[in-house]
Order: structure tokens, then C-alpha cells, then sequence
């Protein structure tokens, strides 16, 4: 197993292009840092429930549920964050309003607000994991790592940027104070955002986008988590139907001219589809940025399958 | 080949209908939505000859370079290196929210009132950034777009929203919003006239008020009141716009097409719209199936591949074959696991016709590209 000192950060935000396996990433991760005792928290944030589907559990509740359990006695909990609850529980938490939150929410008053100042809402989910990873218990730390399934890396800047957002809008009161305090946990050294992606073009110029808008938020960007990653095969870049036909034969295989012609031509599809991959690796390596890749799990991602994601993860 | 147990779509069918109007293609993002609605947009043109414009949301730079689309500009521009001679034509836009947004108060209400809604910082905010301004200004172009009876065909490309149904549920939530009781109530004031509306709201709602402005704060709730009896006066046209187009998203001269690539998430977003379609009474005309591996033996079985593949590497020769064969049991094993995946759907909605398009080498960035997915869209069953 790999060391939860590689990732030092309190707060890891993980992003990517929806179809990347942002999920699996951050499932993944949630579970290499609490390998060896330690506890970590797993937060989604836009009502997916893709954690429940992932680990195959019913719908997470808004509550810190434990879903994973690891060495030593560490534990993954999960957390889908609903807005409503969210702003609810912040108004118990600094208002004490009992009756009157739920009055709030009889006029649809939470809805309105949610809904008509996105950045509002955005305060409330980022509070709450804000609350999550500063969160102590008898002079220490709750949660050794919270890892955040953030929106996607089109959304993710707009997001993360609240600050911005909220202060159009509110500009002295609780939200406002608010706000500060999740812009500045998510500026500072304890917080990272990782980016995952697949070497395909799209997924790869929208990391390049987010992480070119993080840097530009001063928020702090992690790693470069290349997702699905294939086994090099054919290192020479070049194969022959001879050759092919030669070594179907003498595997004893069929040698007919339509087999021979089918299975070059994947395999010079494969080579024409690695090399622009490996174009794209070398636009993410001059990022400058820690890359680590994940092999693409040949049968799909169960909880093994995230072990094995975890401590890659860890090792890198 | 593997192929799908559905029925197959019929896309040349579909495009060539005079009777359909609108083509809207929805998923999750990350599937190819607007790969797909451009490629049928230009087969509509070149293959049918119909007059035909693409709605797109959110298009990959390089591809909508392709297409001529520089600006984001609310203008439908025609697109360049179509072959004309069916006689048809292809105008591709993009949707530029705020722009829209603005049209729409403008068209609503007075100079001086929109003058007022624009420097207000709520509106600023929802216009540009409201998660579901989007959703509800594509529905508000494509509404405008049908009006002018200027095309034989529109092709929207959905929104990459959190979720497919958001772009449905636009309309529906925006009526909500607007029957709201606590936007009545921040209204009242404003509509019996009174000029401190804030203060008026105080009087009548005590303790509800007086909550909302210990956690909003008082600038912040006078921005907002003054927001929303300026919007007030535009409401009741914004409504009727909205329903407009939820009827004319019911109507047979609408088609959906849902897109989905062969992975679980995917698949299952796809699965939740075709509930909603067919609770909401809309015309569901298919799915698209991108990105599908479509592998045949060819003579080797994954199987044999894979053995033949570890004994030619322990014999130490035919390194190169030994890859070959480790390349084709991998396709066979993903076209499998993919016709396994979209089976989900499929045996869920036995009737709803599909169709595949075999994942390409590289990404589609061009008109040519666009072709070759809208021939193999529309490629008859095997």
C-alpha cells in the first residue's frame, strides 16, 4: 500500500470531464487515505447519487453514512450534500429557527433562494464541506481527509469560485461571511483539485481549460489523474499482414486472408488512436503538473477494482 | 456483429419527414450530443434537401470552427462546404444565454423597466451564470426558432446540464418559480402599489420576513425585491413562451433522440429520460448508441486470442501477433461488455428503435467527419 503523505492536502476536490470516472477517482481515493486507521468523508455534491451506485448501496441520506471500512480499523463515510438540508441545518446551526426554517421551507422560500441565486446554493454545498474537513473532535481533526465528487470540470471553476459569485450579490451579513471562509479554505495550502481525464481530446482541452481558470482563481490545482490508461502493446508502432499471418500459423490459429486483414487493421487502428494519445500526454506533461495514470479495469469498477485504483492512487 | 436487439432506427426515414420539425437530441454530457445533432443536421441538408438550422449549445472549439461558428452570437450562419445539390442548406448557431435573456425582458416590458432589470445584480447573475438559464433560454430560441417558420428542420443539441431532465424540466420549473408563494409575497408590496416595498413586506410578515433579512441581509433583500417586481411586469409573457414550447415539445413534429455512449452511467441517464418522455407524453423516436465497439471474431474468439496470445510470448517469438491478438480479444471483450451495457436499455424499452455508431479513431472535427457519423447514423440494419 501506497502512503497517505503523498497527498498531504486536507480537502481534495476531484473534477473531470463528465465520463472521465471522476466518481471512481474519488471513491478511489477516499479509500487509500483511510487505509491504516485513519477516517476519511466522501461528499457529492449535485444529487447524482453516484457514490450509492458505485458502491451499490440504496440513495445516501443527507448524513454522514459509513459506506467502506479499510485496514486498521479506518473508515470511508459518504455524503450526498442537498442544498435544502444544507441551508436548513446552517440556519439551525447560527440562527437556532426551529419552527421558522420550516416555515421557510412551507413558502418555498429555500426553493426560491436555491433557485434564484445559484451562487447561494453553491455557498451552502461548499459550507457544508467546509464545516466537514475543519470539523474537531476532542482537539483533532474528524476527518483526516474529505474528498469532494465535484461538478464537472466545465462547471467546476464557477463552482469553487464563490467568493466572486456571492459578493454581487451579498455584500456584508452571514452569507458574505460565509462565502469568505469557504474562499479562503480553498485557496489555502489544505486544499487541492485534482483533474482526471482520458487521453481523448475533449476530456483533455476542457482539464487544460479548468486548470488554466483554477490557476486563474488562485485556487490551488493538484494532480493530473489520466484515467483508462492502456497497456502499451505493439512498442515497434508498426505491424505487417505478414507477419500476422506468419504468427496466426504458428499459433494455430486461423491464417485466412480475411482474419489476417481484420486483425491488422485493428491493430493499426489501435496505433493510429495511441498516437493521439500520446499527443495528448505530452499537452498534459507540459502542464508542469504530478500526472498519475489508472488503468482502464478491464472488468469494470467494483469495490475490488477500487482497492486496486486506491493504491495506485496512494503510491504515486 | 454484435449487434442491437432493438428495432432499428430509422434516421433517413425520420430526417426526410416534412411533417417533422424538430429534431432534439438530449443525454448526458459527454456522449457526443452535439457530434450527433450536427451530423444529422448536415445529412438533413445534403442527403434530403431540407432548408435545415443546428441549435447548439456548448460545441467543442475545433468543431464548431468547422462549422463556421466563431462567435457565440445568436445567429445562425450558414455553413460552408455542404454539397448543394439536393438542394438543401445548413445554418448552425450558437446559443449565447445572456443575449437571449435580454431579448426576451426587452421584448417584455418598457425601455426604462429593462433598463432597470439590466443593472440589477440579481438579474446579472441569473442571466449569466443561474444554473438552468441555459436550459430554459435553449427552450426560449428553440420556441423563438419554430415561430419564424424560416426552417424545415431544427436540430437542437441539449444543454450539458447536471442532468438530461433539467432541459425538460426548464419549463415546468420556471412556471413553479413564477406561481411560487414567497415570490407572491415578496410581489404583494409592489403590487398594491407601495413604494417602500421592503418595509411593507416587514409589516405583513413578521417573523418570516424578519428571518429572511437576518440571513440575506437587508441590501441584499431590497436588490432582490427590486428584481422581482421589475421581472414582475414580463412574467405573464415569460409563462406563456414557456408553455408554448412544452406544447410544441409534445406535438408529433417534435422528434427525440436520445444519446448515449455504451457505459453505465450514460446508458442509465438515457433510461431515466425515456421514463420522463413517456410520462410527459413526448415523442420519443430512438436512441443513438455512440462510441460502440463493434468487433466480429473474424475466425478468433477472445478466447483463443488471449491463449494464442500467452503462448506466442512464452515461445518467445511473434511478439508483434501476439499484441495483434491481444488487441483483438480486448475490442471483442469491450463490444461484449458495451452490447451488455446498452441491453439494459434496451430491454427496458423493447419498442424504442436504436441505432449504433462504431467509435471513430480520432475525434470528429470536421464536415467530412460529420458525414461519415451521419452515414453510419443512418447505416441499415446488418
Amino acid at each position: 500500500m501506497g502512503d497517505y503523505r503523498n497527498w498531504p492536502e486536507r480537502l481534495h476536490v476531484v473534477t473531470g470531464k463528465g465520463g472521465t470516472g471522476k466518481t471512481s477517482v474519488a471513491a478511489a481515493l477516499a479509500l487509500g487515505l483511510a487505509a491504516g486507521g485513519r477516517r476519511t468523508l466522501l461528499v457529492e455534491v449535485e444529487g447524482r447519487q453516484g457514490i450509492a451506485q458505485l458502491f451499490g448501496l440504496d440513495p445516501l441520506p443527507y448524513a454522514e453514512k459509513r459506506i467502506a471500512t479499510t485496514t486498521g480499523g479506518g473508515e470511508v463515510r459518504a455524503l450526498a450534500v442537498d442544498p435544502e438540508e444544507a441551508l436548513l441545518e446552517y440556519l439551525d446551526m447560527f440562527y437556532k429557527l426551529g419552527a421558522a426554517g420550516r416555515a421557510l421551507r412551507k413558502v418555498g422560500a429555500i426553493d426560491f433562494a436555491t433557485t434564484i441565486a445559484p451562487g447561494l446554493r453553491d455557498v451552502l454545498l461548499t459550507g457544508k464541506v467546509k464545516e466537514a474537513t475543519t470539523r474537531s473532535q476532542d482537539g483533532r481533526r474528524f476527518y483526516d481527509a474529505v474528498i469532494l465528487d465535484a461538478p464537472p470540470t466545465g462547471r467546476v471553476g464557477r463552482f469553487l469560485n464563490v467568493t466572486a459569485e456571492t459578493a454581487r450579490l451579498a455584500k456584508v451579513g452571514p452569507i458574505k461571511t460565509q462565502s469568505d471562509g469557504v474562499a479562503s479554505l480553498l485557496r489555502s495550502p489544505m486544499t487541492a483539485v485534482h483533474v482526471v481525464t482520458l487521453l481523448e481530446e475533449m476530456p483533455v482541452q476542457e482539464s487544460l481549460d479548468a486548470i488554466a481558470e483554477l490557476t486563474a482563481l488562485h485556487i490551488p490545482v493538484g494532480r493530473v489523474v489520466v484515467n483508462g490508461s492502456r497497456p502499451p502493446l505493439l512498442p515497434a508502432g508498426k505491424v505487417t499482414k505478414a507477419e500476422v499471418k506468419r504468427g496466426l500459423a504458428a499459433a494455430g490459429l486461423p491464417s485466412s486472408a480475411a482474419t489476417v486483414s481484420q486483425l491488422t487493421a485493428e491493430a493499426q487502428a489501435h496505433l493510429t488512436r495511441r498516437e493521439l494519445e500520446e499527443s495528448l500526454r505530452v499537452e498534459l506533461a507540459e502542464l508542469g503538473r504530478p500526472m498519475v495514470e489508472l488503468p482502464l479495469l478491464p472488468g469494470g469498477i467494483d469495490l475490488a477494482g477500487l482497492q486496486d485504483l486506491a493504491g495506485r492512487l496512494l503510491r504515486s | 456483429m454484435a449487434d442491437l436487439t432493438a428495432p432499428r432506427l430509422d434516421v433517413d426515414g425520420l430526417l426526410s419527414d416534412p411533417a417533422i420539425r424538430i429534431v432534439v437530441c438530449c443525454g448526458s454530457g459527454g456522449v457526443g450530443k452535439t457530434t450527433t445533432a450536427a451530423a444529422l443536421g448536415l445529412r438533413a441538408a445534403e442527403v434530403h434537401g431540407r432548408r435545415t438550422v443546428v441549435l447548439t449549445i456548448d460545441p467543442a472549439r475545433r468543431l464548431a470552427q468547422s462549422m463556421g461558428l466563431t462567435e457565440l452570437d445568436n445567429t445562425p450562419r450558414q455553413v460552408k462546404g455542404i454539397d448543394p445539390a439536393s438542394g438543401g442548406e445548413l445554418h448552425a448557431m450558437m446559443l449565447d444565454m445572456k443575449r437571449t435573456f435580454d431579448e426576451v425582458v426587452e421584448q417584455h416590458t418598457r425601455p426604462e423597466r429593462a433598463a432597470e432589470i439590466f443593472a440589477n445584480p440579481f438579474y446579472q447573475a441569473m442571466s449569466s451564470t443561474f444554473a438552468g438559464t441555459q436550459e430554459y433560454m435553449a427552450m426560449e430560441k428553440l420556441g423563438q426558432l419554430r415561430a419564424a417558420d424560416e426552417w424545415d428542420l431544427i436540430v437542437v443539441d441539449t444543454p450539458p446540464s447536471r442532468s438530461a431532465l433539467d432541459f425538460l424540466d426548464a419549463p415546468a420549473r420556471l412556471s413553479r418559480f413564477l406561481d411560487g408563494r414567497m415570490l407572491r409575497m415578496l410581489l404583494a408590496p409592489a403590487r398594491a402599489g407601495g413604494k417602500s416595498m421592503f418595509s411593507l413586506v416587514t409589516a405583513s410578515f413578521g417573523l418570516f420576513s424578519r428571518t429572511v433579512q437576518k440571513i440575506l441581509g437587508a441590501q441584499l433583500l431590497t436588490d432582490l425585491s427590486g428584481f422581482v417586481a421589475a421581472l414582475d411586469s414580463m412574467f405573464g409573457g415569460f409563462r406563456q413562451r414557456a408553455d408554448q414550447t412544452y406544447r410544441i415539445l409534445q406535438d408529433p413534429q417534435t422528434a427525440f433522440l436520445l444519446v448515449a455512449a455504451p457505459e453505465r452511467d450514460a446508458v442509465r441517464e438515457a433510461a431515466y429520460f425515456a421514463e420522463r418522455l413517456v410520462t410527459e407524453r413526448m415523442p420519443l423516436s430512438g436512441l443513438v448508441l455512440n462510441r460502440m465497439h463493434q468487433a466480429e471474431p473474424a475466425g478468433v474468439t477472445a478466447e483463443q486470442a488471449e491463449a494464442a496470445a500467452a503462448e506466442l510470448e512464452a515461445a518467445g517469438d511473434q511478439a508483434v501477433t501476439a499484441d495483434v491478438l491481444r488487441i483483438h480479444a480486448g475490442l471483442l471483450r469491450q463490444t461484449e461488455r458495451e452490447v451488455r451495457v446498452a441491453a439494459t436499455f434496451t430491454d427496458a424499452f423493447p419498442r424504442v428503435p436504436a441505432t449504433a455508431v462504431a467509435a471513430q479513431p480520432a475525434d470528429v472535427h470536421d464536415v467530412d467527419g460529420l458525414r461519415t457519423i451521419g452515414a453510419l447514423l443512418a447505416r441499415p440494419a446488418a
